[in-house]
């Protein structure tokens, strides 16, 4: 069976600004891909191309099968976009607002099933505009379901939940992609990537800079992660950290070491402490997170602070 | 068309869920019948139509009103907010057809505007004694037909001319109630009337609408009161506006200095 997805050297000119520069990913149906990098990056143009809402400069990029650029009604029957930058009439109620979407529908999920779904519950028969920004993104959840579609659309879809719903909202996603339909996530979150992703592509710049299971992402930043902090009285720490093997960010006192070697690299820094009869504040060695590979990653990637506005990138 | 009539319905439910709305379409209008009677009294005086009470004269005028307010400025603000709000394009990533949706905006803003002008015909028969003939009668829901669609399709125009709710509202505004006054609506025109503002009225389609719909209604007019010339100004105003909106209608909310405004959503943590 072909891929639910497919892009193949993707390329979205705004004007003279390459948005999106030569992107291949596929996405298979039962599984979770999410697309992680900062504004500006490209995820949102992405997203928005094989939607159908953008034209692409050139490239090609499939869904089910289909150009989204020139697809109609029988295509967008089949997908399932969960966008941040479409609202809901507010004047409506949450029940009101998925009968009246799910109608144009040809395989159409029962209204009382999604609400139960999305545990909006109390809240259906309320109207919109009197609801919380997590509640209407549960009602922007619902609507991107009650096609049933094989291909779901979620951009950033848990911003504005609360801790717990947060983890419903994964549960959800899980289900979604347990029953087989193909799953393209946009996310900040590191740890929703990690959590949800079967696969993760790291843009930045237009570009995938890296692309795997979070596990082997995290393997790119080495086994683990040493972090501690000298005392302000011991002596500058080059002579300690030139034997050892790892990357080194040193940070005034703080100091990180990435490194393949952890064993080796630990006994010379706590060897050298020892020696000089002090203790390392806050002494740590731990895997390296998806967080950690992706800020190394996007580093770089020198405009970026997550403020930057462009394209049409995570509107807020 | 079962479709159509979902759209229509949802678009009637959210206009009577919004009160300002409903006040300035349909109350509003209403409320100046009733005011300029008070104020001018309801004797006849000299009009385009001859020698009418002063009811006959508002009468259809503000019914006019009533309909272009609730089609060109109603259609204009509605769409352009729906857009700001992103739900033109979340329409666009559903498979319910576009021409359903905006058909159901249309088509519903021409039901409010029909029942506006109901109510001020009935109101100005029952309470002033304004003259409605059944021979007539045909002319002046041909008119009312014509009228309509034609600032209808202004107000898709206006729509797609003003990207923003912020745009569309004073544009509405200062487009309609300007032309109000110089189209034989607030202010009756007589032969004192300078004639380069007679000729401005009689460019813009408002003049034609009112006194079309004002023939039908006249005592002094033969059945079945046709007044053709008048029609096909509206028609070419149709044309203008459908051509306008076929050629500037964005269903894609606008960019405001690199973000497009949201009414809601918290901010994204920076990655």
């Amino acid at each position: 069976m072909s891929p639910a997805v497919a892009v193949s050297d993707l390329v979205k000119d705004y004007g003279a600004v390459r948005a999106v520069d030569g992107v291949s990913f596929e996405v298979k149906r039962g599984e979770v891909f999410a697309l992680l990098g900062p504004n500006g990056a490209g995820k949102s143009t992405i997203v928005e191309i094989l939607e159908g809402h953008r034209t692409r400069t050139s490239g090609t990029a499939l869904v089910l099968d289909t150009d989204p650029s020139s697809a109609g009604a029988s295509f967008r029957d089949r997908i399932g976009i969960v966008l941040q930058s479409s609202g809901i009439d507010p004047e409506l109620t949450a029940r009101e607002a998925v009968d009246y979407y799910g109608a144009a529908y040809s395989r159409r999920v029962p209204t009382d099933e999604l609400i139960e779904l999305v545990e909006l519950g109390e809240k259906a028969d309320a109207r919109i505009s009197t609801l919380s920004g997590g509640q209407q993104r549960r009602i922007d959840m619902a609507l991107g379901l009650v096609g049933d579609p094989d291909v779901v659309f979620l951009d950033e879809p848990t911003t504005g939940f609360d801790p717990a719903a947060r983890r419903r909202g994964w549960e959800l996603v899980e289900r979604l992609a347990s029953e087989q339909r193909a799953v393209l996530l946009t996310t900040h979150y590191l740890d929703e990537a990690e959590h949800l992703a079967d696969r993760v592509a790291v843009l930045a710049q237009g570009r995938i800079v890296a692309e795997g299971t979070p596990a082997e992402l995290r393997a790119r930043a080495g086994s683990a992660l040493i972090r501690f902090a000298v005392p302000d009285r011991a002596e500058p720490v080059s002579d300690l950290l030139a034997p050892v093997s790892g990357d080194i960010v040193g940070r005034g006192r703080h100091v990180e070491i990435t490194t393949d070697t952890p064993t080796a690299d630990l006994a010379q820094i706590t060897g050298w402490a020892a020696e000089r009869g002090f203790e390392l504040e806050g002494l740590t060695v731990t895997t390296p997170s998806l967080e950690d590979v992706y800020l190394s990653l996007v580093a770089d990637d020198g405009d970026d602070d997550g403020q930057v506005p462009d394209d049409g990138d995570s509107r807020t | 068309m079962r479709t159509l009539w979902r759209c229509i319905r949802m678009q009637n439910r959210i206009f009577w869920r919004t009160p300002v709305a409903a006040f300035f379409t349909l109350v509003f209008p209403i409320l100046m019948l009733v005011l300029f009677t008070a104020i001018f009294g309801n004797d006849a005086f000299d009009t385009v139509y001859g020698r009418v009470k002063s009811s006959q004269f508002y009468t259809p005028g503000l019914a006019v009103f009533a309909a272009a307010s609730s089609t060109y400025t109603g259609i204009g603000i509605n769409l352009a907010s729906r857009r700001e709000l992103g739900i033109l394009k979340r329409v666009r990533g559903t498979p319910l057809p576009p021409w359903a949706y905006l058909g159901g905006v249309v088509l519903s803003a021409v039901w409010i505007a029909a029942l506006g002008v109901v109510a001020m015909v009935v109101l100005g028969v029952a309470a002033y004694g304004v003259n409605v003939e059944a021979a007539k009668v045909p002319a002046m829901v041909v008119t009312f037909a014509v009228g309509s669609a034609s600032f209808a399709a202004l107000g898709l125009a206006l729509a797609s001319v003003a990207r923003s709710v912020a745009m569309a509202v004073p544009t509405a505004n200062a487009t309609l109630l300007p032309l109000a006054f110089i189209s034989n609506i607030f202010v009756p025109f007589g032969t004192e009337t300078p004639a380069w503002l007679d000729l401005l009225g009689n460019i813009f389609p408002l003049k034609h609408f009112g006194l079309a719909f004002g023939e039908a209604m006249n005592p002094f007019s033969d059945a079945p009161a046709f007044e053709w010339h008048r029609l096909g100004v509206l028609l070419l105003w149709l044309a203008v506006g459908a051509a306008v909106a076929a050629w500037k209608f964005s269903w894609e909310p606008p960019v405001v200095s690199g973000r497009s405004s949201r009414r809601r959503r918290t901010q994204p943590a920076p990655a």
